[in-house]
């Protein structure tokens, strides 16, 4: 295999495992700030309890969190440095930027939540979880600018060879930037409510710290019930972008073979690139063309519309895609399950729906995963969009066994980490709030 | 074109200060993490080390990585030449990191391979605090490189004599703001230990020192006639001195600020031997890569110019704060 192929599998792999965890950071963030605010409100040793529960899970992801990020921090240098030379003009900024806004601020007030509850009052402490909270949102929206700008350039001009900045403001706010936030982030409520909820009908189920399981279960699941439904807006609105500014992504996600009037909305099914259709295919008429463009009469480009050597992975884009939309619909099911639930008091007595809930709980996970797979390939042959191909970014003096050998460590460590860390987590989980203490303990 | 030479200069030394930054304080978490097992007698020294730094080590190491992203935004080409050069010395940091981040945690709370996790904070630390240098070293001296700047050399390049003994000063330094920083936070007989032990790190940082000087002026004789270098030599000089005997007072606040001024000073050598190189090359063939050849657009340097002016100050006013909220012994 060539160097480039190993750096595409060496960065799905590292990144892919990176990003299991800033979801559940920007997700148990947001419950944090919540219950740290009634804790606030009122002093009730309860939720002061609840929260160092919460906070003691937070440090442990937080810290998978960053031994993976810094991989990535460098990886555009170890692994992709023709990638650096040509667009660090415009990709450096926003990576600096993010350690000089969002890391530092994240990880210093994350040491005071952490360690610092008995040396600060409730004011600060409550002040210190708004901070990490808005901080790791901030360096989520920092990386989420670098990489919109990889998937629609804006704001810059070629000279040289080389992209060069010419409006900061443009190459930031480029037009999926703000979308791709809203529906990156949203990914992350979901994934760390149901995460929440999940160890609230967890407790329910085996009978035990009920103090603490109601208000974890209903907090958690009322976030999870807003959002879970909400991504469905947030999605649509990526995927109507997405077919503007990258249409063979789109005719891919759909695998719309042929360009057409009216064009249908595949549900499911299996694409088959060498006969070019789709297997045992369920599909909408018309839906795509009403969804893009609210006429059900409008064209959408298809596959034959652009060069062969020009298109994604049709089979990877449509699958991931599809199988991130089936979650979400299964999410908003769940939502809607939950909201009838809550309002008619019945959830704490519904066994069945914790243990849904329970099991649920890796799902948003995969959803997470699946996603950014759908926008990665899908962007495939190009690095930039119609700026640099990735065959064309990688490293030149990288040879390949050295990458294969990075690979397989990273695959070894990642699995041995990602088994303690496992482990760990269900250990503090077994415990329960009741049990938890704050700090390092030797003894 | 003037507006564009001065921003050149500018981040050529506010990437110096992010390094520097990064030194001095993740340079106490990792000498204490290199010295861990020599040091820790039971768990509860242990335990004493961890809480020491366990609130401040990650907006620590945030020095590195903003000083990583910085590098890339201002001088891309030496990102890339550096890091895709140094490919297998850079994976081996990056392992030792890894390990690094997770073993606090994992030690405090995976307790049937507690061993394991003291042992992986300490090879994790010791990596990067060797390596680093190493990697300085390198640059300094040069390393073979091509007209399109990349690096032709190999992993066995990177190991000639003269950027391993750096590596080693480099690793004294960190060593001494290990246990400037450790005795300050700690008490009893680990106390004792951290003292005993920065006493006889402070002379072999000053051989080494010594040392380091003599190669230079062998290998890089040119370096001589930098009056800049011999302030920056006698500031180390006089403060490993001054460091040398506040602790044979005890310890105090004192050691360790004079051991970080010991650090600024080996920066300060660094950066006026390196001026305005960011990357020497020997060889002949290929050009040095310097501030000038390898930049960011006047327009990306002023955005960060910006950036960094807004956000530093907030920075170093919060991470005061967390310091002080910290501050004094860790409970035994
Ligand atoms: C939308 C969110 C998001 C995405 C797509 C990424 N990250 Fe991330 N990253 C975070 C959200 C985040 C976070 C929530 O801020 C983390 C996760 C947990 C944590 O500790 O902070 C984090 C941690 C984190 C760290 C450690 C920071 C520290 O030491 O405190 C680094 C260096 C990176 N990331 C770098 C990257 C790079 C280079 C990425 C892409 C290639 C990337 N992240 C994707
Ligand atoms: C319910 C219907 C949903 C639709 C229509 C939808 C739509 C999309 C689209 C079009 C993209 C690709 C953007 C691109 O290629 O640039 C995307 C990416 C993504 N999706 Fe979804 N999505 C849905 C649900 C979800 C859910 C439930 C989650 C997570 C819990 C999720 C997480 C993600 C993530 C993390 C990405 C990658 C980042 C990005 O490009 O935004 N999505 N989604
Ligand atoms: C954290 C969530 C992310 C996941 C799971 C993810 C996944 C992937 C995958 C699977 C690939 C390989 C695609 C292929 O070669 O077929 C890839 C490539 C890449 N991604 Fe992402 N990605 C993520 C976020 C990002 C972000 C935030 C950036 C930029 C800031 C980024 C930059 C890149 C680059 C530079 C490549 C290699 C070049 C290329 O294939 O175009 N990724 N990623």
């Amino acid at each position: 295999m060539d160097a480039v192929i190993l750096s595409r599998i060496q960065f799905g792999l590292t990144a892919g495992f990176h990003f299991i965890f800033p979801p559940l950071t920007l997700g148990l963030t947001l419950v944090i700030v919540i219950i740290e605010a009634f804790h606030f409100k009122n002093n009730s040793e309860l939720y002061k309890k609840i929260s160092n529960f919460m906070i003691k899970i937070l440090g442990l992801v937080f810290v998978m969190g960053v031994a993976t990020g810094i991989v990535l921090e460098f990886s555009f240098g170890t692994n992709w440095s023709n990638y650096s030379r040509m667009v660090g003009d415009i990709f450096g900024a926003p990576l600096a930027a993010e350690g000089v806004f969002a890391f530092f601020m994240e990880s210093v007030f994350l040491g005071i939540l952490v360690f610092g509850r008995n040396r600060v009052s409730r004011g600060v402490f409550l002040l210190s979880a708004v901070l990490v909270f808005f901080a790791s949102h901030l360096s989520g929206l920092w990386i989420i600018i670098a990489n919109s700008w990889m998937q629609t350039p804006a704001g810059f001009a070629i000279e040289g060879g080389r992209a060069v900045l010419k409006d900061f403001f443009a190459a930031a706010f480029n037009d999926s930037t703000l979308i791709r936030y809203l529906h990156t982030v949203m990914g992350g409520w979901i994934t760390g409510s149901l995460f929440t909820a999940g160890i609230g009908s967890w407790y329910l189920l085996k009978n035990r710290d009920l103090d603490s399981s109601r208000p974890l279960l209903t907090t958690a699941l009322w976030i999870f019930v807003a959002i879970a439904i909400l991504q469905f807006g947030s999605g649509h609105g990526h995927s109507v972008q997405v077919a503007k500014t990258q249409p063979a992504k789109m005719a891919a996600f759909e695998a719309l073979w042929q360009g057409q009037n009216g064009a249908p909305m595949s549900v499911i099914g299996i694409p088959d690139p060498a006969q070019k259709k789709t297997n045992l295919e369920i599909a909408v008429p018309k839906l795509l063309s009403i969804a893009i463009y609210f006429d059900p009469g409008a064209r959408v480009q298809g596959l034959d519309d652009f060069k062969e050597e020009e298109l994604p992975p049709v089979v990877l884009s449509y699958l991931t895609y599809h199988g991130m939309i089936g979650l979400g619909s299964l999410f908003a099911l769940l939502a809607v399950i939950s909201a009838v639930l809550l309002i008619s008091k019945r959830i704490f007595e519904t066994r069945w729906f914790l243990w849904v809930l329970t099991v649920a709980v890796p799902l948003p996970f995969i959803a997470n995963e699946l996603g950014w797979m759908a926008a990665e390939f899908g962007r495939q042959p190009w690095a930039v969009y119609k700026v640099l191909k990735t065959a064309e970014a990688a490293s030149v003096v990288v040879p390949a066994w050295q990458i294969l050998l990075s690979i397989i460590a990273f695959s070894a460590i990642y699995c041995l980490l990602f088994a303690v860390f496992l482990k760990i987590l269900f250990s503090i989980i077994r415990k329960g709030p009741d049990n938890i203490t704050i700090g390092y303990v030797g003894e | 074109m003037e507006t564009m030479q001065l921003l050149q200069m500018l981040w050529f030394f506010l990437i110096g200060i992010l390094f520097v930054g990064y030194s001095i304080l993740d340079g106490f978490d990792l000498g204490i993490g290199a010295m861990l097992p020599f040091l820790a007698k039971d768990k509860k020294d242990i335990t004493a080390l961890f809480t020491a730094i366990g609130p401040v080590w990650d907006g620590n190491e945030v020095w590195l990585l903003t000083g990583g992203g910085a590098l890339f935004a201002a001088f891309p080409h030496v990102y890339a030449t550096v890091f895709s050069g140094f490919y297998l010395a850079l994976m081996l940091v990056l392992f030792a990191l890894i390990f690094r981040s997770v073993s606090l945690e994992f030690w405090s709370l995976d307790e049937t391979r507690r061993a394991f996790w003291k042992w992986a904070f300490c090879v994790g630390s010791f990596l990067p605090a060797l390596l680093f240098g190493v990697a300085l070293g390198n640059v300094i001296l040069g390393i073979p490189l091509n007209d399109r700047m990349e690096f032709t050399g190999n992993f066995f390049t990177l190991l000639r004599p003269y950027p391993l003994v750096i590596g080693l000063l480099g690793f004294s330094a960190i060593l001494l703001q290990g246990c400037t920083f450790g005795a300050l936070k700690t008490t009893g007989g680990l106390h004792d230990r951290l003292v005993a032990a920065g006493k006889k790190i402070v002379v072999a940082y000053a051989i080494l020192m010594a040392v380091s000087s003599v190669l230079t002026a062998l290998f890089i004789p040119w370096s001589m006639g930098n009056i800049l270098a011999w302030v920056c030599a006698a500031i180390v000089f006089a403060s490993l001195f001054l460091t040398a005997l506040q602790l044979g007072k005890g310890s105090g606040f004192q050691a360790f600020l004079l051991s970080s001024l010991s650090f600024m000073g080996l920066w300060g050598i660094a950066g006026s031997l390196q001026f305005p190189n960011l990357v020497r090359s020997i060889d002949g063939g290929g050009l040095n890569l310097d501030i000038y050849n390898t930049s960011s657009s006047q327009l990306t340097l002023t955005v960060m110019l910006i950036i960094a002016l807004i956000g530093m100050p907030i920075v170093i006013g919060y991470t005061i704060y967390a310091y002080r909220v910290f501050k004094g012994k860790v409970a035994p």
